[in-house]
This record gives structure tokens, C-alpha cells and sequence, in this order.
């Protein structure tokens, strides 16, 4: 994907109102691979007594990468929304860094995407998370001479 | 002849259970971030999640973010967990709510996975979940949790969780 197009969709992700509200950023995007990061906020933590952050702000950071390889896959999404989408928590995060996502779009039928993901802290060795996940899938109607996918 | 003891007033009795819960919802930032507030009925909880700005994902619907819904799931299922182990160490009096702060709350259970399926848009207006404990083991729980809007029969969310118990120091 070229830079503009990336631009583009930084642009669009960050624009997302709960996106900002976390304060997530889109470090890349290709061809049904993205990776989105999040910064370490106190108002986003689960339990005030580790400072860990709460699973949901994890689930959502997961729930928007998904969404952003999907409308990346090269065979031209124009619209996804979640069907569904399993979370495993394989460790609590370390307060104070940054959480990183990557998701990819790995298998796309006519009508449905699957997606797996996993986020991780500073220590890039275990995963904080991984995930799962089965999008929609919209495409642009297929001009004539073009065959369908 | 033993003397039965006399109900407690009714007054009593609302300040703790309303005392305990405010502690367990309150304590937690992200809880507060997203807005959710939690109605109780006797040992009923209701989850609410009011709209706002900040919870859309896509302004073009508009509709709810997939992610807030998640987290809106999630933690239904959390505090009705933890509230059904404060409600009988509280009831039986070994728990005093007026002990609680968030320095001082009752250790939360642990999400070890939790599953959410999106059934309908998450239309830009306030939020309802309940959760039901369907197994709760010294170690291990699983939790059940459905949300809606407008019509309690029509969900626009449901998800199913498995979460690890605190450990409890008195075995």
C-alpha cells in the first residue's frame, strides 16, 4: 500500500471518536495486516491495585486492528463490521507501557473475513493477548469484465 | 422459646448493599471512563451504559464502537461476579462495606477469555446488559451476558466469559 493510501487511513482511524478517546494510533497497514498501538493511561486501568489496564480497553484496541486488516485485504473492502470476537488474556500488561496490536486478515470468503490477532507490551516475547475474530464483508460491486471473488 | 431476631431496618440494609456495590463499580478508572453505571434490584444488577460522543465508532452510522460494546460486556460480567462473592460474605456480616476503598477492595476476578457476539448495531443511545453466573468454582467461573437497548428481546450484544477467582486467603 502506498504512503497516501496509508495517510488516508491513518486519518480515518484516528478520526473514530473512542479511537481518539484511547489514544490509538495506526503504525501500520498493509495488505490485510495492521498494527495499531495505545498509550498507558491511568483512567483506562482495571484493577487500581496492579494499575494493569482493564481488558475492555484491550478488547477494543483488538476490535479496531481487526477492522483495519480486513478493510485492507487487497481484494477491496469497502465495509466490515464485527461478527464476533474471542479474547484470551494470557498475562496482565505492564503499567506504564505502551500496548501494541497486530491483527491480519488471513482467510476471506465472498461475505466473511477471519481475523487473528495479538497485543503485546514492551516485552514482545509473550503476547498480553491474542484474539480471534469473523468480520463482514463488503465489497465494491464488480464493474463488468471482472470476475467476482 | 429462642427470641427471633429483628429485621434489620430497611434503611440498614439498602446503605450496605448500595455502599458495597458503589465501592467494587467505583474503584475502577476504566469503569468510570466509559460511563457505566450499575442499578440494583435486591441482588439484581443491571449494567448502564449512557451514550456518548466518545463511545462511536463509526460516525458515519453513527453506531456504538465494537469495542466499547466488548468492554461494556465485560465488565457486566466482572462486577456481577465479584458482587455475588461480596453479597454473602456481606450478608453474613464478615465483610463490612464501610471498609471498602479502592485501596482496600476485594481482590476481582481475572478474565482468562471472554467471547462477544455482535447480533445488531449498537445504536447511538443508552446501553443495558445483565450478566448470569452459570458456574462459579473455588477456581474457575463462567459468566453469561446480554445487552440491549431499546427492546430488552431484541439484544444487540451478547458474550460469554471464563474468568479465575481471587484467591481467598481463608481457603
Amino acid at each position: 500500500m502506498d504512503n497516501r493510501k496509508t495517510a488516508a487511513a491513518r486519518q480515518f482511524i484516528e478520526a473514530i471518536p473512542h479511537s481518539r478517546a484511547l489514544g490509538m494510533v495506526l503504525d501500520s497497514l498493509e495488505d490485510g495486516v495492521a498494527v495499531i498501538s495505545m498509550p498507558y493511561d491511568p483512567r483506562f486501568v482495571g484493577d487500581p491495585q496492579t494499575g494493569v489496564i482493564h481488558g475492555g480497553a484491550v478488547s477494543a484496541l483488538m476490535d479496531t486492528c481487526g477492522g483495519a486488516a480486513v478493510m485492507s485485504h487487497p481484494t477491496g473492502v469497502i465495509g466490515t463490521a464485527t461478527i464476533d470476537l474471542r479474547i484470551d488474556y494470557m498475562r496482565p500488561a505492564k503499567p506504564g507501557d505502551r500496548i501494541t496490536a497486530r491483527a491480519e486478515c488471513y482467510h476471506v470468503t465472498r461475505a466473511v473475513a477471519f481475523v487473528r490477532a495479538t497485543a503485546h507490551d514492551a516485552d514482545t516475547s509473550l503476547p498480553v493477548a491474542t484474539a480471534t475474530g469473523a468480520f463482514t464483508l463488503e465489497r465494491a460491486p464488480a464493474r463488468k469484465g471482472e470476475g467476482t471473488a | 422459646m429462642t427470641k427471633r431476631a429483628k429485621p434489620e431496618p430497611v434503611q440498614v440494609v439498602k446503605e450496605r448493599r448500595d455502599a458495597a456495590l458503589k465501592a467494587i463499580v467505583h474503584g475502577v478508572p476504566y469503569i468510570q471512563f466509559l460511563g457505566i453505571e450499575f442499578e440494583r434490584r435486591g441482588d439484581e444488577l443491571t449494567a448502564v451504559l449512557p451514550f456518548d460522543e466518545k463511545l462511536i465508532g463509526n460516525p458515519m452510522l453513527p453506531a456504538i464502537h465494537g469495542g466499547v460494546t466488548a468492554a461494556f460486556l465485560e465488565v457486566a460480567a466482572i462486577i456481577e461476579l465479584s458482587w455475588s462473592l461480596i453479597w454473602e460474605e456481606m450478608e453474613s456480616g464478615r465483610l463490612d462495606p464501610k471498609t471498602l476503598d479502592p485501596n482496600h477492595l476485594p481482590r476481582l476476578p481475572k478474565t482468562i477469555d471472554f467471547t462477544v457476539d455482535y447480533l445488531r448495531t449498537g445504536l447511538p443511545r443508552d446501553a443495558y446488559a445483565r450478566a448470569r453466573v452459570n458456574r462459579s468454582g473455588r477456581r474457575y467461573a463462567s459468566v453469561h451476558v446480554e445487552a440491549w437497548q431499546d427492546n430488552r428481546s431484541r439484544l444487540f450484544a451478547q458474550g460469554t466469559g471464563h474468568f479465575l477467582m481471587p484467591d481467598r486467603s481463608d481457603g
